[in-house]
């Protein structure tokens, strides 16, 4: 197994290069605003397109690309058919595809089973389609309990699952992304597409929440 | 490596703070650190998997201690370190050192949108057929690689089931010491929640974790 035997050699290099946040002012603003000034200086980054990632990120991604797929899901049945036998291309069809979100797969909930994602590793979360991942998706408390306590995690997200359900935790420790599809409400039987797109919230594709009717 | 970073299993964290209607940054400089992360110039060859391992040997206590972009702030400044795009001093300074060349190379504004639409595309093609297949019983080799590597320390030694093949994926474990793709087969593993945490956990619930085939063993 060579390729596990390989290069701790550059980790003592980098490792070593972290020293020097003990030197620096603990006001990340402070930090980040230096950083921004020396990249611009020396060509390294653009000013205007860290305001282009900015926006990209604050108005054309985010939930509710995830939640159009979901209502589309929940009324065209052949779409749901191809979204769970190959979500990359049937999220491809709504030109939803794009970095940390180019392998997907979609989780089906049901009553018998209830899919929730985690990254126990870093903050793996499917951007084209939920936007940048909150907070809490990328803290320790939850990143280290999904894994061993899911009914307990999902109590703290006001969710109490019947004990008949099983729950099906997904840690993205690869480059597959996972976008959980939740059970359609109750009471939205003449809802249309984008009336549904509007009920479907981030956490319930996450899975730790469900969607209601409202 | 066997750091922090890898959560999976631990207890004492603390409650999980759920924030209703969160913003997408909580301060401007969040907004800029993910600007220069996406736009910004890095050395040669980098990738996300190096991005990943510069991130996890983040010291443990400034790992812990500070917030998410924060993180991204210091492992940006040891790359640049790393590869001598940039000085302590000038890091500390916020200046470049006089004399220095500027470049002409950064991701112009008018980039971003396609490098979001095309970037990230980890499937690569092997040529060797797939050692499991779907069903069947494989167990998480117990290895301890002081580099990075994707196999969360709460899975090694268990035996879990093949439950999805995805082909070949870049294998992060070279690729993040810039070592090659050195692409394998990548699979989903479903390992029950009694084989991972003992007999007092759920008889009914599951975890899952995509594992590459040198991670793998039949069981």
């Amino acid at each position: 197994m060579n390729q596990h035997k390989h290069a701790h050699d550059d980790s003592a290099d980098i490792a070593h290069h972290h020293s020097i946040h003990a030197e620096l002012p603990s006001d990340p603003a402070l930090r980040v605003k230096a950083l921004e000034s020396l990249l611009t200086e020396k060509g390294l980054v653009d000013p205007a397109t860290i305001d282009a990632w900015v926006e990209t990120y604050e108005s054309k991604i985010g939930p509710r690309n995830g939640a159009k797929v979901v209502a589309k899901a929940w009324v065209d049945s052949d779409f749901k058919r191809r979204l769970l036998t190959d979500a990359t291309k049937a999220i491809g069809e709504l030109d939803m595809l794009g970095a940390q979100g180019q392998h997907m797969v979609v989780l089906e909930n049901t009553p018998d089973i209830h899919n929730l994602v985690v990254c126990t590793l870093c903050s793996c979360y499917p951007l084209p389609v939920l936007g940048l991942p909150p907070v809490w998706y990328k803290s320790a408390p939850y990143r280290s309990r999904a894994v061993i306590d899911p009914r307990g995690v999902l109590k703290e997200f006001g969710l109490e699952l019947p004990e008949h359900v099983k729950i099906r935790v997904w840690d993205s420790t690869a480059e597959v992304r996972y976008l959980v599809l939740p059970e359609r409400p109750a009471g939205t039987e003449g809802m249309n597409e984008e009336q549904l797109a509007a009920l479907v919230t981030r956490d319930s594709m996450i899975g730790v929440g469900k969607v209601s009717a409202r | 490596m066997n750091g922090v970073h890898d959560m999976g299993g631990m207890h004492g964290h603390g409650p999980i703070e759920h924030e209703k209607d969160e913003p997408v940054f909580h301060a401007p400089w969040e907004a800029r650190m993910l600007g220069m992360r996406r736009g910004g110039t890095f050395p040669s060859g980098f990738n996300i998997d190096r991005w990943r391992h510069v991130r996890e040997l983040i010291p443990p206590h400034l790992y812990l201690s500070r917030s998410y972009y924060d993180h991204w702030y210091m492992a940006y400044v040891a790359t640049l370190l790393q590869s001598g795009m940039a000085t302590r001093e000038e890091i500390k300074s916020g200046h470049a050192a006089s004399g220095t060349a500027k470049r002409n190379d950064a991701m112009p504004p008018d980039q971003t949108w396609k490098a979001q639409k095309t970037g990230g595309i980890f499937a690569r093609q092997v040529e060797t057929p797939p050692r499991f297949a779907i069903g069947q019983c494989v167990r998480a080799r117990n290895i301890n690689p002081s580099g990075h590597t994707r196999v969360p320390r709460y899975v090694r030694g268990k035996v879990g089931v093949v439950q999805l093949h995805h082909g070949g994926h870049i294998l992060p474990d070279t690729n993040a010491h810039l070592q090659g793709e050195a692409p394998q087969h990548l699979y989903t593993v479903v390992f029950s929640m009694r084989e991972l945490w003992g007999p007092e956990a759920s008889a009914r619930d599951e975890a899952c974790a995509d594992l590459w085939e040198s991670y793998l063993e039949p069981a």
